[in-house]
């Protein structure tokens, strides 16, 4: 029988527990999911239910090549990754290079999409409630990818001065976690407002 | 010029060090300091929501009281609410996880210090902004100063036509801002819990402290954010004139009762869990045996994170919601009594056949463990829908919660203060005064609480500023501000016992409980790196081990 004195010494066992960062990241994903959940509700109790116009099928229309950039942003996220694991910085750059375009040519169809509905179709957030619940919804989500955008940035500026290493590899992690997150919520977005909405 | 160059080091080396210490515990990532500065932060809005409290009482003592204009009535009373619920509840129990998780699970620290300080100030911040309110929102409309809409403000209370100014502005900031520190924090939570273990404390082996601290930080993800999405809601329809809660455009009211709720009901369980775990630690050590049930307490508190997710329009019933909505919620918030009632008797259990020993924060657990019975038998009995159409938004519901979280919360609260307070500060408290505040405190408790329940079921609506004579509720009105001034008397006397016994109270030494958790394997009070060297545990009573080498715990589990 061992003598049980404290602390005890180590024992052969290994101990591990899950990276914090990770575990961060899903938490804050976690709560970011409930917010958008409860925007995403109102989007849905109030389809229909604008008194006066302009309605969604006036004036909405799918962005489809905008949809295909974000979506493959996450592909080109997860190669970077994958690339500054093994320690190809150059490759990682490129890739990350081209997330932050995709992204950032989401962010202008976003933009386009609003300078026509303000000042062709006349459509606010306060015209009506689907102008209230399309801003507030499809801006949330504008909001998400700006500050990716912000993140990803300073990753990139890290990059270019060549102080990106292997060693960064799982916090590089935990952040394409976060992307790949805003374009999973952009796919819910996208599929009640573009779809279920109109 | 020169001769101040000169005079500078020796002259000010007094004020400079208290320079120091300011700057040392104002840019501190210290999870320890961070845990007294929530908890420092707590007892002063306590103290003023107390107040607010005690106003409120003192304008219905009796009939046409004129104490205080309805107007100034009706912000007292959103203040208190606020205050309370997210100015002191709140950042008390994350003061104390904050100060005792790594403690107990042999971490050095939280799992990310600057968020931890970064969620603080966030939570500080919203505070100020609530109450600067009183100087703020005035504005240009002379539309009065602090928020007037209740704790739960509801629309259209809180659009623009109803709420001109800038007090509702104020409590929306306010609530999204320190709803940010408290996401902050519980993230925190989660991440310390689940990575920053020491080695050897298995999920199974945790002190149920953390267990329910991390179910807590769980609730806290899931239920402040959706309050967070409704204030951005009401922000954009205040600021930006959208029609989220704006009827005339087709908006729903309704729609904001249940976003606030959604958040509401959880949040309740976010303060209780706390308060069992501080039980959950109290009552084993105060009745010298290990926890009874352990795995059964895990489970139960697991359920009750579920369960308090879906129990939310219970406070909706009287909306008229419809038979089939009802009924759901009727089932589901009777179905969290179970696992609420496993925990009780496991408490019992717990304490049954025990060595009590009468300690001040042992007291406290115990009239917790009656009075929150009575409380949640009160929430059984509004859980019924008909009951509920009959009391809903009288002062029977006023009393329940009351009893819920003065009785059950606060209760365990002033028990952790005393439990730990040997190991935060390394004095002793004065156990003679803790046990006059526990007494006075109880007293005033039931004579408030206790007699509150009447008025409500004689018909007496809440918010109401006065009220006519002879409708049999003048009696009980005045007995129930009798006892805020007992309340009040064993605030003192608490606050007194505090401060005393920080400065001449007796050296505690490390382990003055004899108790079973790491953090009293450590100094009193510990040092900024928590333990020499990192221990390793093999069972839930790491301290048991040492100290009874020949009969270890880890045998038996």
């Amino acid at each position: 029988m061992s003598t049980t004195s404290f602390p005890l010494a180590p024992t052969e066992l290994e101990w591990k527990l899950p990276p914090r960062g990770r575990i961060a990241m899903f938490a804050l994903i976690a709560a970011e999911a409930a917010i958008f959940t409860i925007f995403v509700v109102a989007y849905l109790f109030y389809i229909g239910k604008s008194l006066s116009g302009p309605m969604p099928s006036e004036v909405l229309s799918p962005p489809f090549l905008y949809t295909v950039c974000l979506l493959s942003s996450s592909l080109t996220i997860h190669f970077a990754a994958r690339s500054l694991r093994v320690g190809n910085v150059r490759s990682f750059g490129a890739w990350w290079l081209s997330t932050i375009s995709l992204g950032a040519i989401f962010l202008y169809g976003t933009a386009s999409e609003w300078h026509r509905l303000i000042y062709k179709d006349g459509l606010t957030i306060t015209t009506n409630l689907f102008g209230t619940t399309y801003y507030s919804l499809v801006g949330l989500h504008g909001f998400h990818v700006v500050v990716g955008l912000l993140a990803m940035t300073t990753v990139m500026v890290f990059t270019i001065v060549g102080a990106m290493k292997q060693e960064h590899a799982e916090r590089i992690d935990v952040l394409s976690l976060y992307w790949h997150f805003v374009d999973g919520v952009w796919i819910v977005v996208f599929t009640i407002v573009y779809v279920i909405g109109r | 010029m020169s001769t101040e160059s000169i005079a500078w080091p020796s002259a000010s080396a007094e004020s400079r060090s208290f320079v120091d210490t300011l700057h040392e515990w104002v840019t501190t990532v210290d999870h320890k300091r961070l845990g007294i500065l929530y908890i420092i932060y707590a007892l002063v809005f306590l103290l003023i929501g107390g107040i607010e409290a005690a106003i409120i009482r003192i304008q219905l003592i009796r009939p046409h009281n004129n104490f205080v204009s309805p107007q100034v009535f009706n912000r007292l009373f959103t203040m208190h609410g606020t205050t309370m619920i997210f100015f002191v509840v709140m950042p008390v129990l994350f003061g104390f996880a904050n100060y005792l998780i790594p403690l107990m699970i042999g971490a050095r620290d939280m799992a990310f210090p600057r968020l931890n300080a970064f969620s603080f100030w966030m939570t500080a911040f919203g505070g100020l902004l609530l109450y600067f309110s009183l100087v703020g929102a005035n504005g240009l409309y002379g539309a009065g100063n602090a928020p007037d809409v209740g704790w739960f403000a509801y629309a259209p209370l809180t659009s623009r036509t109803f709420s001109v100014g800038h007090s509702t502005d104020f409590w929306t900031l306010a609530l999204l801002v320190s709803g940010f520190g408290s996401i902050g924090t519980a993230i925190n939570i989660v991440a310390t819990i689940l990575c920053m273990r020491c080695q050897g404390m298995t999920l199974a082996k945790m002190p149920l402290f953390a267990w329910l601290n991390l179910v807590m930080a769980g609730l806290v993800i899931l239920a402040v954010s959706p309050l967070t999405a409704a204030q951005i809601m009401l922000l954009v329809d205040r600021y930006l004139g959208g029609h989220f809660f704006d009827t005339q455009a087709g908006g729903s009211a309704v729609f904001w009762m249940h976003f606030f709720w959604i958040f509401g009901h959880p949040e309740v369980y976010v303060l209780v869990l706390p308060a069992f775990a501080f039980a959950s630690e109290i009552i084993p050590v105060f009745s010298r045996k290990p926890i009874f049930g352990y795995p059964v307490m895990v489970g139960a508190t697991v359920a009750i994170g579920f369960i308090s997710m879906s129990v939310w329009a219970h406070h909706m019933f009287t909306v008229g919601m419809g038979a089939n909505v009802n009924t759901f919620f009727v089932i589901s918030t009777m179905a969290i009594a179970v696992p609420t009632g496993i925990k009780i008797f496991n408490w019992l259990a717990t304490i049954w056949g025990g060595k009590i020993e009468f300690k001040t924060p042992m007291l406290f657990c115990i009239a917790f463990l009656f009075q929150f019975l009575i409380a949640g038998l009160t929430g059984v009995m509004m859980s019924a829908a008909p009951f509920d159409w009959q009391l809903g938004s009288s002062y029977f519901v006023v009393a329940h919660f009351h009893y819920v979280i003065v009785g059950g919360i606060l209760f365990t609260l002033f028990g952790a203060f005393y439990y730990w307070f040997p190991k935060m500060s390394g004095r002793m408290y004065s156990e003679t005064l803790g046990k006059l505040h526990f007494w006075l405190f109880l007293i005033g408790f039931h004579l408030t609480f206790d007699f509150m329940h009447i008025p409500g079921l004689l018909g007496m609506p809440r918010r109401i500023y006065t009220y006519e004579p002879g409708r049999g509720w003048d009696t009980w009105n005045f007995i129930v501000t009798i006892g805020v001034f007992f309340q009040a008397a064993a605030i003192v006397v608490f606050l007194g016992n505090l401060i005393w016994s920080y400065f001449r109270g007796k050296a505690a030494g490390n382990d003055p409980w004899d108790a079973w958790t790491l953090e009293w394997s450590t100094n009193s009070p510990p040092p900024a790196y928590n333990f020499y060297t990192i221990p390793s545990v093999q069972s839930r009573r790491p301290l048991w081990d040492l100290k009874h080498p020949d009969d270890p715990d880890w045998k038996y589990e």
